[in-house]
């Protein structure tokens, strides 16, 4: 037991060697008739793709809605605890929340393109954090299509309808449209999940080339994604984090009897 | 197994009888007020019909202009009343206030929905007529009985809104949360999300809604007929009194007079009524086509 808790500070010092980016301490979040996250102390490393694992209603997404706020749609949710971005701690933060949100982009479980056409669901982004300059805007529009692989399979269509694409598509799109906004750490909450495995390895081939400009923080319950993908791995259980740490050090040598039975049923 | 099968078979010819019943009886329902109204529209020019004024029936003389201007006329103020504010009442029900006052407001909404148009009718005679008369017309410096056009219109007006806010509750209803989600997460405002998403999202059902509003306002008979006035004119302002279509045909239909080709044009003013109500319905489906597109 004693050995456990050793190692498991160790890679904490690991970590914070690395430059971090944001940090939760004491997060707990509460609804009317449940403790949904327990004690959240984290730092996510900047330029690596953080995973945060676990089976489902263990709080992932609700952990991920904290970072950028859209707990505030939830009145039902109470929350205590901070969660600092550039030394700022974002949770009693009151008037500058759109700037908070635009610091991270946001890729969801099944793409929600806006009712709006592919160039304009880059766009309004862009529009909304004040740029007016078309060309500008035609710029970046494409820049981030390119980003995500998708400017050669729209290029001809901008102006037509976002809904129109596939599933796959969209999904790229709702990336670019979170990248459009030019954050520092993106948000993707299985991002895969509603997709075919090509338009997956797609995501993840994107993800992988990402991480060199953007922080990454990825909820999945797939266990080779989060292998492919992760260089630091949170794993949460019931709304709790019970290991984290180096990918590898965590899937080669699993201190707790949870995620070991995880990680085998997970093969 | 056959029995089985045999059912299947039966079912689906029941649904299909059913259907093709339901598609007939629109087509059904116009031959044979073409038919019924045909004393009147072979032998008078269908543009005096219309278009003429004049409204003499024992000089056999049947302009129906003031009565059609008069049904747009109410029905239109009464959806410029409307509209907005059940789009407003709808954003904020769903947007901004707490839940508990969607789940006050839904069974009061259906009480609205279920009164009887008559009641609405005594209600308007009672309220919105003297309110007309004594504070709304003096205010814009005009003289008025209060029945009227305006006095029709409000009461329309209120007579719809449980009608197409219900609709729109049900169309924001619809708009998954995460598409606001996304919107919020690139950095728009509440208000912003509400604007450009939301509604633009809804575009279509709000459109129908306001369609659905405007074919069932415009048929409204009962309430209308009570606090319009009845006087065939063309009304110059909405503070003059109206006759619309529907108020023609109930007021006088069975009142058989000896004058001929009588009841064929009222035969023909339900016929008019029919046929505003499909071209608002075609005009509306082609606004719905366009929006859509997008
Ligand atoms: N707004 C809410 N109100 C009440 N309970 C919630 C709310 N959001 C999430 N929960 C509960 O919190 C738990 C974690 O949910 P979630 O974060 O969606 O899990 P995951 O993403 O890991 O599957 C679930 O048991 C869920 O029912
Ligand atoms: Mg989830």
């Amino acid at each position: 037991m004693k050995t456990a808790i050793v190692t498991a500070e160790k890679r904490v010092e690991h970590i914070t060697t690395e430059v971090p980016i944001m940090n939760i301490s004491n997060l707990n979040v509460y609804s009317k008739s449940a403790h949904i996250l327990k004690n959240i102390n984290i730092t996510i490393p900047k330029n690596k793709i953080t995973v945060l694992l676990g089976p489902s209603g263990c709080g992932k997404t609700t952990l991920l809605k904290c970072m950028n706020r859209l707990t505030d749609l939830y009145s039902e949710l109470r929350l205590d605890g901070t969660i600092e971005i550039d030394g700022q701690n974002i949770l009693t933060e009151r008037n500058r929340i759109t700037e908070i949100r635009q610091k991270m982009g946001l890729v969801m479980q099944r793409p929600y393109p806006l009712p709006m056409s592919i160039y304009d669901n880059i766009a309004y982004g862009l529009k909304l954090k004040g740029v007016r300059d078309k060309n500008v805007i035609a710029e970046k529009v494409e820049k981030h299509l390119r980003e995500v692989a998708l400017w050669d399979e729209v290029k001809d269509r901008l102006k037509s309808s976002a809904q129109r694409l596939s599933i796959g598509q969209q999904q790229r799109l709702c990336l670019a449209r979170g990248l459009a906004v030019e954050p520092e750490i993106i948000l993707a909450d299985e991002p895969t999940s509603a997709l075919d495995p090509i338009s997956s390895r797609v995501i993840e081939e994107q993800f992988s080339k990402l991480k060199d400009d953007y922080t990454i923080i990825m909820v999945t319950h797939i266990l080779r994604q989060a292998k492919r993908l992760a260089d630091y791995v949170v794993f949460m259980y019931y709304g709790e984090i019970i290991e984290h740490g180096n990918a590898a050090d965590i899937f080669e040598n699993p201190q707790t009897d949870i995620l070991k039975e995880y990680m085998r049923v997970g093969h | 197994m056959t029995k089985r099968l045999f059912i299947d078979k039966l079912s689906s010819r029941w649904m299909v009888l059913c259907l093709s019943v339901l598609l007939l009886l629109p087509l059904a329902i116009g031959l044979g007020l073409v038919i019924k109204s045909s004393d009147l529209w072979l032998t008078h020019a269908l543009g005096s019909l219309i278009f003429s004024q004049d409204w003499s029936p024992s000089e056999s003389q049947f302009g129906f202009w003031p009565f059609i201007l008069s049904s747009l006329w109410v029905t239109v103020v009464a959806l410029i009343i409307s509209m907005p504010l059940c789009l407003l009442a709808a954003i904020f029900l769903t947007q901004f206030a707490p839940t508990w006052m969607l789940k006050v407001m839904r069974p009061v909404i259906d009480i609205l929905a279920g009164i009887p148009s008559v009641v609405y009718g005594v209600w308007g005679v009672l309220v919105i007529v003297p309110l007309v008369a004594d504070i709304i017309a003096p205010m814009f410096h005009n003289e008025s009985l209060g029945y009227s056009i305006l006095a029709g219109a409000l009461v329309l007006s209120v007579m719809s809104i449980p009608y197409i806010l219900n609709m729109i509750l049900e169309v924001f209803r619809q708009v998954p949360v995460e598409l606001g989600e996304a919107s919020l997460s690139l950095g728009a405002t509440k208000w912003e999300t509400i604007k450009y998403v939301f509604l633009r999202k809804g575009a279509t059902g709000i459109i129908s809604a306001y369609g659905l509003g405007f074919s069932k306002a415009l048929g409204e008979t009962i309430a209308v007929m009570m606090v319009i006035g009845n006087v065939v004119q063309v009304p110059a302002s909405v503070f003059d009194a109206g006759y619309p279509l529907p108020a023609l045909v109930a007021n006088n239909y069975g009142e058989m007079m000896s004058i001929p080709t009588y009841d064929s044009a009222l035969m023909f003013g339900s016929l008019l009524l029919f046929i505003i109500i499909i071209t608002i319905n075609v005009i509306f489906r082609y606004i719905i086509y366009k929006s859509e597109a997008i």
